[in-house]
């Protein structure tokens, strides 16, 4: 009984264990449904469940025809295009407006802070289908539905948030000394921001691009309402997938995704430890 | 702004500044600095010393009045452009560049060749003797290694000032006196000019041609260190810089340039006139802890006044008397721990005596 605390009797022990237990249930019930397709997707047979051949670890009952099949299919590769597309070019988008926007936020001269804070991030707060339904409504004064670029604008805008959170957050880290030093060393603001500026800040800007990028490639809301047919993403694809086509194509693309985001994720840490570090040691 | 004309190297001609147009911070700040001076703008926070700096390197815009350098002002010079390197008090080196990057980046800025660059960093770390450590990180340096890097990195590109704010500050009291005695050496041996901000007086005194003592805005003395602690020129310098004793008292007559007054308990000592006293006002004389005797004594001395003993402390080196006057002032003695430190019982009355050389008598605060 060594590892409790000498107090303890049984119902503090039971106790223990209980949250244990408890713990691993939440875990299993969050992680399962995302684990289980994995399999599936290997499904050498159409369906959505386990053959007795799978179960048997049969090596014939698994297969790759399902990643075949999105390869073979114009939809899918049209729709995993897109999504990179848009993908790609909301995030470079947000992630330029966003940093901007965090250096300007972080200025101690910066005048109605709070407003425009909260502007700036009410694509986060604001229902989804409410700035869907504004977006449809305004793009068609413009034009814009249906159309690669309100769909990039439209991603970008939700995006910007999230790289003004990660740049805020360590631009917080920032001493102000260092641009006032590169001033005074004889360097215009715009070469203190390039040289010093933006190397430090980074990671912030680096893993605020990342969300911005995975915000949009999941998002299918307003791919809904302002894309069209030419415009499909991968979700929106697998929207309409789940209803006319009933076949594991959309667990190995689900499978894929899975692979991307935990990519992601292990990028995303690995930068955070970068910046702790560098700030751990800095000054 | 005009520029002045005047072979000064260093002007401020009626400063001021105001953060919110209607209280000054600044107000009206006059100095004539030579080359290669190390000026030391002295007081405590908020007194305005920083803002001083601040304007002189551009980081605050100048609300009134001309800062001129070499007879040019630099009133509408972006900070930039103005060649002016600067300490701070945390370093301010950038993390993600090498020690050797960081003396490398204003040469860069000054599109130097790369030869030229790399000569003259290892000048540079050689002469705060960091030879060796040219590839390292900022991180990887002890405070005091940082600081010197930092004053390399302000000298390198040979600017016309060096401004260093509370440069010392975050380091501790050994490594403080060490780097005091460094950036003395560097300031002799290259003979730039300094403007040196501190609310340390011991830093101060130790480093400065001259001092500026700032308070409430204004400064209230420039001088040597010598003078400014020998003679200051009113009771905040006096009180500021040191330790010092203040005896009420009342102006009986001036003669000579030598004032009679009568002090608490009916005697009348004699003391050195400052500015502005007036016969038959109030007034405070000031006489520094050092410069008092106890009856009975060898040193010279031509005043004297009766006051109660309180305490004695056991400092060391120096043993420190506390006596009570009749008005109930405490007054400070500090005597050499040597045999003749004399005890006292509690309530005992004692006489202190001193020389009317090292007192001053200045107006009563109104």
């Amino acid at each position: 009984m060594g590892r409790f605390p000498e107090y303890y009797n049984l119902w503090h022990i039971a106790g223990h264990y209980a949250l244990r237990g408890f713990a691993a249930l939440v875990l299993i019930f969050l992680m399962l449904p995302i684990l289980v397709i994995i399999p599936l997707s290997f499904n050498a047979e159409p369906f959505f469940t386990f053959t007795e051949g799978m179960l048997a670890l049969d090596p014939d009952a698994y297969s790759l025809r399902w990643y075949k099949e999105i390869f073979d299919d114009e939809k899918w590769t049209l729709a995993i295009k897109n999504s990179f597309i848009v993908g790609f070019a909301a995030a470079i988008l947000a992630t330029l407006l966003g940093t901007v926007a965090a250096v300007g936020l972080a200025s101690p001269w910066m005048p109605y802070k709070r407003l425009i804070t909260a502007l700036l991030l009410s694509p986060m707060i604001v229902p989804l289908i409410i700035i869907a339904a504004g977006m449809f409504f305004f793009y068609t004064q413009f034009n814009l539905v249906g159309t690669y670029t309100g769909l990039i604008i439209a991603h970008a805008a939700l995006g910007v948030p999230f790289v003004i959170i990660t740049v805020t957050a360590t631009l917080s880290g920032f001493d102000r000394s260092l641009f006032i030093a590169g001033l005074s060393l004889g360097a215009s603001p715009v070469k203190v921001f390039w040289d010093v500026v933006i190397p430090l800040i980074r990671p912030g800007v680096i893993s605020g691009g990342l969300f911005a990028f995975v915000t949009s490639f999941d998002e299918v809301v307003l791919v809904l309402f302002l894309a069209g047919p030419e415009q499909r993403t991968i979700p929106r694809q697998m929207f309409s997938g789940l209803r006319e086509q009933i076949n594991p194509t959309i667990l190995a693309v689900a499978t894929l995704l899975v692979v991307l985001s935990a990519a992601m994720l292990f990028t995303l840490e690995a930068l955070r430890r970068r910046s702790e570090r560098m700030r751990g040691e800095g000054l | 702004m005009t520029d002045i004309k005047s072979d000064v190297f260093l002007k401020f001609d009626d400063v001021k500044k105001s953060y919110d147009q209607k209280t000054l911070v600044v107000k009206g700040f006059n100095i004539d600095v030579q080359q290669g001076e190390f000026i030391t703008l002295l007081g405590p926070s908020g007194s305005g010393k920083t803002t001083v700096l601040m304007m002189l390197a551009g980081f605050e815009s100048v609300t009134s009045g001309v800062i001129a350098i070499e007879g040019k002002s630099i009133n509408k010079t972006a900070p930039y452009l103005r060649n002016i390197g600067m300490v701070f008090q945390n370093y301010a080196l950038f993390p993600h560049m090498t020690v050797a990057q960081n003396l490398a980046y204003p040469l860069t800025v000054r599109n130097m060749s790369k030869a030229d660059i790399k000569a003259r960093v290892a000048e540079y770390l050689a002469l705060v003797e960091l030879e060796d450590f040219g590839s390292r990180f900022p991180a990887q340096l002890s405070g005091g290694q940082r600081q010197r890097v930092a004053l390399a990195r302000a000298m390198i590109f040979e600017p016309t000032l060096i401004l260093m704010d509370e440069p010392l500050g975050a380091l501790d009291k050994n490594l403080r006196e060490q780097m005091q005695y460094e950036i003395t050496r560097l300031h002799k041996k290259l003979g730039f000019t300094v403007i040196y901000v501190t609310h340390d007086q011991a830093e101060a005194l130790s480093m400065s041609s001259r001092i500026a003592v700032f308070n409430d805005g204004i400064v209230q003395q420039c001088a040597a260190p010598a003078e400014l602690y020998e003679r200051p020129s009113n009771a905040f310098v006096a009180d500021f810089i040191g330790e010092n004793n203040f005896i009420k008292g009342q102006v009986e007559r001036i003669s000579d340039g030598l004032a009679h007054v009568t002090v608490p308990g009916g005697a009348t000592v004699i003391a050195q006139t400052s500015d502005g006293l007036v016969v038959g006002a109030s007034c405070q004389v000031s006489v520094r802890p050092e410069k008092l005797f106890i009856h009975p004594t060898t040193h010279a001395h031509d005043n004297e006044m009766t006051a109660r003993f309180i305490s004695r402390i056991y400092v060391g080196d120096f043993i420190r008397y506390y006596f009570r006057l009749p008005d109930g002032t405490d007054i400070v003695i500090k005597m050499l721990n040597d045999l003749s430190a004399p005890e006292f019982s509690d309530g005992q009355d004692g006489k202190l005596l001193w020389l009317t050389s090292d007192c001053i008598a200045f107006p009563a605060a109104t």
